[in-house]
């Protein structure tokens, strides 16, 4: 009965909180937490060792890049030239630095610059707003649009650009995909209507649905100068990621368990109670093991689509940072790696805690 | 006139018209296959007394589900009819309830959601609270006055087929069908359903047609037992009357003279 209640208050608060809200509750034993703390300790390990592995290699192939440069400059300039050369690389100088995978330091240190230049263009904004604040008002007055500020996005603004980007897509692959996902899933009639269409598009890449989305919303667009990335990038997304969704609810729409459309059947229930009293709750959690899915590939798909979008989000970042190619590019790159990551985790996360809550099989869920 | 009045007094098998709930006339199941028609049934007729126990044996795999879904309206009829009080069925409806073998509760509803999806059904005009009487009663009936407001999932597997027999109940059958409704259960588990199962049924008095393997409980709940041959081609092939006293209790049943006799005859027509 204790474990019953145990597994059910698991099964409640958010999964990926379990290791934390279990040590705030109190509730390990003594060889529970030398456990988890053996678990933390491999896991810090590893980390520990992975830095380690990529500091070397990046010293290995800084030297590499260095040696080719002084040679280089040897047999071209000569040897004064050479020892010129050395020595600006050594010293540290910006504008005589390898070209090259960064270290963990600088890519740490890069990340910090990141968020100072955020506070700095926060100031920045805050000032502008202030300054244009009676300009505006007036402007209001007249029934004019507002000057706003049209200085570059900071790091975090990028981010949070993605994040509303992916939410966008993923709420029109929602809004598409389940419906039709439904009703392709009740009736094989058009099951097979729609057949040839899913097969079809749903291999196409990302790259392709990209330029198809941008054919039709920049016909669409036609007089009206706002920004519409956007809008591109979003449908695109959208597009790219409800395959999943669409392709799950149908299955799990059209798979109840026989059991219990025989219930149905017997205590004659009517086709819109049928759909919402036990179609639909009993393939939820098949929608959304589709959802999990589409939110991840969404995730995915974003960073190539803002590219090509040019949206102001980490995938137009990560892009301009490699034509930059600025001193610290490449470790700003990594920065963007490391985050896009680390999003990429924590919204599977999410979804996975919501995919359990729905689900009423315990084991169903992985 | 009581059931076992009217099957003591009927000597050619012809039963009061009046008297009869199920009639089955003539039945044929017969499943197309790709090596040629598979006749499950045929030529079976049964008719069934209103207010009677039917218990229903016969080898595994001889059609008595097939027979008992096509009774539901679930399985379509290849040929004869089914009539329920004397209208030929089409199609399953709220007359007939079933209880399956597997519990079949929606696993997402509480136990009282479960009962009431059936009794918003039969009575679309009852005031919320009116369902809610209704359902919790029969859950009282079956022993579940503390589970009403539990998942179906967190129920065990003996709680949850109480549940079903509840909304069995609930609905107001004519007929009720079970299907080997507590062939997954332990014997101790079984034993307590089989006495909550009889006790609502000689308050409800309707007609039910129970399968089963367990020659103990189709003798213990049944008036009339009835057995099935060995596929294809199944029918009727014998039935027998279980003449005692109701209401029964196991251990009168089992200190009866004629117990192990009805044992032995449904024993030797099984292994057969």
């Amino acid at each position: 009965m204790a474990q019953d209640i145990v597994l059910k208050e698991n099964k409640k608060s958010m999964v990926f909180l379990k290791p934390i809200t279990t040590i705030f509750k109190g509730k390990l034993s003594k060889e529970k937490w030398l456990l988890s703390a053996k678990k933390t300790g491999i896991t810090l390990a590893s980390v520990l060792l992975f830095l380690i592995l990529w500091h070397f290699g990046s010293q290995a192939l800084y030297n590499k890049e260095a040696n080719y440069k002084i040679n280089k400059t040897l047999k071209e300039q000569g040897a004064a030239a050479a020892e010129a050369e050395r020595a600006c690389i050594y010293s540290g100088e910006n504008n005589c630095q390898p070209n090259t995978l960064p270290s963990p330091l600088q890519v740490w240190q890069s990340l910090q610059l990141l968020i100072a230049d955020h506070y700095v263009i926060k100031a920045d904004k805050k000032a502008f707003e202030e300054k244009m604040f009676a300009t505006n008002e007036a402007l209001a007055a007249k029934g004019k649009k507002k000057i706003t500020y049209t200085g570059r996005p900071s790091f975090i603004d990028i981010v949070l650009t993605s994040i509303k980007t992916v939410f966008a897509g993923f709420l029109l692959a929602l809004l598409i995909a389940v419906p039709i996902g439904i009703v392709i899933g009740l009736s094989p009639f058009l099951k097979s209507a729609f057949n040839w269409f899913i097969q079809i598009f749903k291999p196409v890449s990302p790259v392709v649905w990209y330029l198809l989305v941008f054919m039709i919303v920049k016909t669409l667009y036609i007089g009206n100068s706002s920004d519409n990335s956007f809008v591109i990038s979003f449908i695109s997304v959208g597009l790219c990621a409800m395959w999943a969704t669409l392709v799950n609810t149908a299955m799990g729409v059209a798979s109840v368990d026989k059991d219990y459309i025989n219930v149905a059947k017997v205590l004659k229930l009517g086709t819109f109670q049928k759909i919402f009293k036990i179609i639909l709750p009993s393939s939820l959690p098949l929608i959304f093991t589709g959802l999990r899915i589409t939110l991840s590939v969404a995730w995915m798909v974003l960073i190539a689509i803002e590219l090509l979008a040019q949206s102001p989000g980490l995938g137009l970042f990560v892009w301009e940072e490699f034509q930059n190619g600025a001193n610290d590019s490449n470790s700003k790159i990594i920065v963007a790696m490391f985050v896009i990551g680390i999003i990429g985790f924590l919204l599977d996360r999410i979804m996975l805690s919501v995919q359990q809550m729905v689900s009423f099989n315990k084991n169903e869920a992985i | 006139m009581n059931v076992s009045t009217i099957l003591k007094e009927t000597e050619n098998g012809l039963f009061p018209p009046s008297k009869i709930m199920l009639d089955l006339k003539d039945l044929k199941k017969v499943y197309p296959t790709p090596k040629g028609d598979y006749v499950v049934l045929e030529n079976l007729n049964l008719q069934i007394l209103k207010e009677e126990f039917i218990t229903i044996i016969g080898h595994s795999g001889c059609g008595k589900t097939t027979m008992l879904s096509m009774i539901a309206g679930l399985n379509e009829i290849s040929g004869g009819n089914i009539a329920v009080l004397g209208k030929h069925i089409k199609g399953p409806g709220p007359d007939r309830g079933v209880i399956f073998q597997s519990p079949s509760l929606m696993p997402w509803m509480t136990s009282l959601q479960n009962v009431l999806l059936g009794v918003k059904q039969v009575f679309p005009h009852a005031t919320k609270s009116q369902r809610n009487d209704i359902a919790k009663y029969y859950l009282q009936k079956v022993g579940l006055e503390n589970a009403f407001y539990k998942k179906a999932s967190e129920l065990s597997q003996g709680m949850q087929q109480r549940v079903g027999i509840a909304r069995a109940f609930a609905i107001k059958p004519k007929v009720l069908l079970l299907d080997e409704p507590f062939g997954m259960l332990d014997s101790l588990t079984r034993g307590e359903l089989q006495d909550i199962l009889i006790e609502i049924w000689n308050k409800e008095k309707i007609t039910a047609v129970m399968i089963t393997h367990d020659v103990d409980e189709a003798i213990f709940l049944a008036d009339r037992v009835v057995m099935m041959t060995s596929g294809p081609r199944a029918k009727i092939g014998s039935i027998l009357n279980v003449d005692f006293e109701r209401p029964r209790t196991r251990k009168t049943v089992l200190e009866h003279t004629n117990y192990y006799d009805y044992r032995k005859q449904l024993i030797d027509f099984l292994e057969h």
